[in-house]
């Protein structure tokens, strides 16, 4: 079937001919790879993307399920060449080890943010409670982003 | 079932799609109906839960995480019949039904009799499961749920859903189910049986308890030994009741 949604703000059209998730179309239809592929099964939040509002896992939506709906992405997350307020406190605080979960939780912090502007730590680490780091670089990320001053929208 | 790998349709139909099955609401009788496509953090920012169902609020904060919540459903959790799954248990030991629609009408179907077994459950190849109720409360409702889970997110180690209807001093109705300690969630009948008709006492938590633990059918694993998750089951059962004793005696 062909699918028709908004990612980042554009207008993407594309054929879906298998029971793929929303998280492939992204990174093999669309090359948006920001948005990791690691369990598939919604256990480790590395896909977190926002969907009509919501933060979801895209590995758990059907790429047909996103018809009609907008999408962002960790890439989108921001202004072009900016960085969001999320990704400035954790850059600032090192809040980052190999890399791979940081998308998931950029999307996950930034979806908290827009709606808590101050969160507690405890806040913080409910938000973030189904994005794994297998660095277990929890502690840098919760001080990265507890206190910092951020001010989001999305 | 897609995300597990065990099963690979060659057609799905979209159920999201089908207009007015997000809601939850509770009928002037008291009846709680929840659609089959209301999320679990619908039900966890429910403001209806908190006092009209307290095990259905004990439960939606501790489903999965909360990217899963946005997306996922109790109809499915139940459907999906997981004997991890958390909303089976708390279903149970509501005396809930799922409502299944087909070519030839709706019928009821109670919730014990609904899960099968790991991943099976009673509905006919052509009907969806539409919605969950949870019957009229005989008295004021109580009750809790509490889950070990080795990290936010994990599948229950154990679970153990109470409910009790209370009439004045007395339990009208008691339902105690367990999660993750048996091929299926597990309704411990004898151990609620103890509390039914008569006031709770520390010594009738302390029989529930001790039953609930019989009724328990865990199995060693990485996530604990079957002995450890049976005395779960027994520290979990006394702690809910006993809390209920201590805010019902506070009232008092």
């Amino acid at each position: 079937m062909i699918v028709e949604l908004t990612v980042n703000g554009e207008p993407v059209t594309a054929r879906v001919n298998h029971p793929g998730s929303l998280l492939d179309l992204l990174r093999d239809d669309l090359g948006l790879p920001g948005s990791k592929s690691a369990c598939e099964q919604g256990e480790c939040g590395s896909c977190s993307v926002i969907l009509d509002g919501a933060l979801v896992c895209s590995c758990l939506v059907l790429a047909a399920d996103a018809h009609g709906s907008a999408v962002t992405t960790v890439e989108g997350i921001s202004e072009p060449g900016a960085l969001h307020p999320v990704q400035e406190a954790m850059h600032r605080a090192g809040a980052v080890q190999c890399g791979f979960c940081t998308p998931g939780i950029v999307v996950a912090a930034a979806d908290l943010f827009a709606v808590n502007p101050h969160p507690t730590a405890t806040e913080i680490k409910e938000a973030l409670a189904g994005n794994i780091c297998r660095c277990t670089g929890y502690g840098a990320i919760v001080r990265a982003l507890e206190g910092a001053e951020i001010v989001a929208d999305r | 079932m897609m995300k597990l790998r065990f099963a690979s349709p060659e057609m799905l139909v979209d159920i999201n799609e089908i207009p007015d099955l997000d809601y939850h609401r509770v009928d002037d009788d008291g009846t709680i109906r929840v659609g089959a496509v209301c999320r679990h953090a619908d039900l966890e920012r429910s403001s209806l839960l908190d006092t009209r169902q307290p095990t259905m609020a004990a439960a939606a904060p501790l489903v999965a995480d909360p990217i899963v919540r946005m997306r996922g459903t109790l109809v499915g959790s139940v459907c999906h019949a997981d004997p991890q799954g958390d909303w089976a248990s708390v279903m149970t030991a509501l005396d809930a039904s799922i409502i299944a629609q087909g070519p030839n009408g709706r019928r009821s179907i109670a919730v014990r009799d609904f899960v099968l077994g790991p991943f099976q459950n009673a509905l006919a190849f052509d009907e969806i499961a539409v919605e969950a109720v949870v019957p009229t409360p005989r008295g004021m409702p109580a009750g809790g749920y509490l889950k070990l889970e080795r990290r936010v997110g994990d599948y229950a180690t154990v679970g153990v859903a109470v409910a009790i209807d209370r009439v004045g001093s007395q339990v009208g109705r008691a339902g105690i189910a367990l999660t993750a300690v048996g091929p299926a969630t597990i309704a411990a009948d004898a151990a609620a049986q103890k509390l039914t008709g008569r006031p709770l006492t520390a010594d009738n938590i302390g029989e529930a308890a001790e039953l609930a633990a019989e009724a328990a059918q865990p199995k060693s694993d990485h996530r604990g030994s079957a002995d450890f998750k049976r005395q779960m089951v027994r520290v979990f059962t006394s702690r809910i009741l006993t809390g209920l004793l201590r805010s019902e005696e506070e009232a008092a």
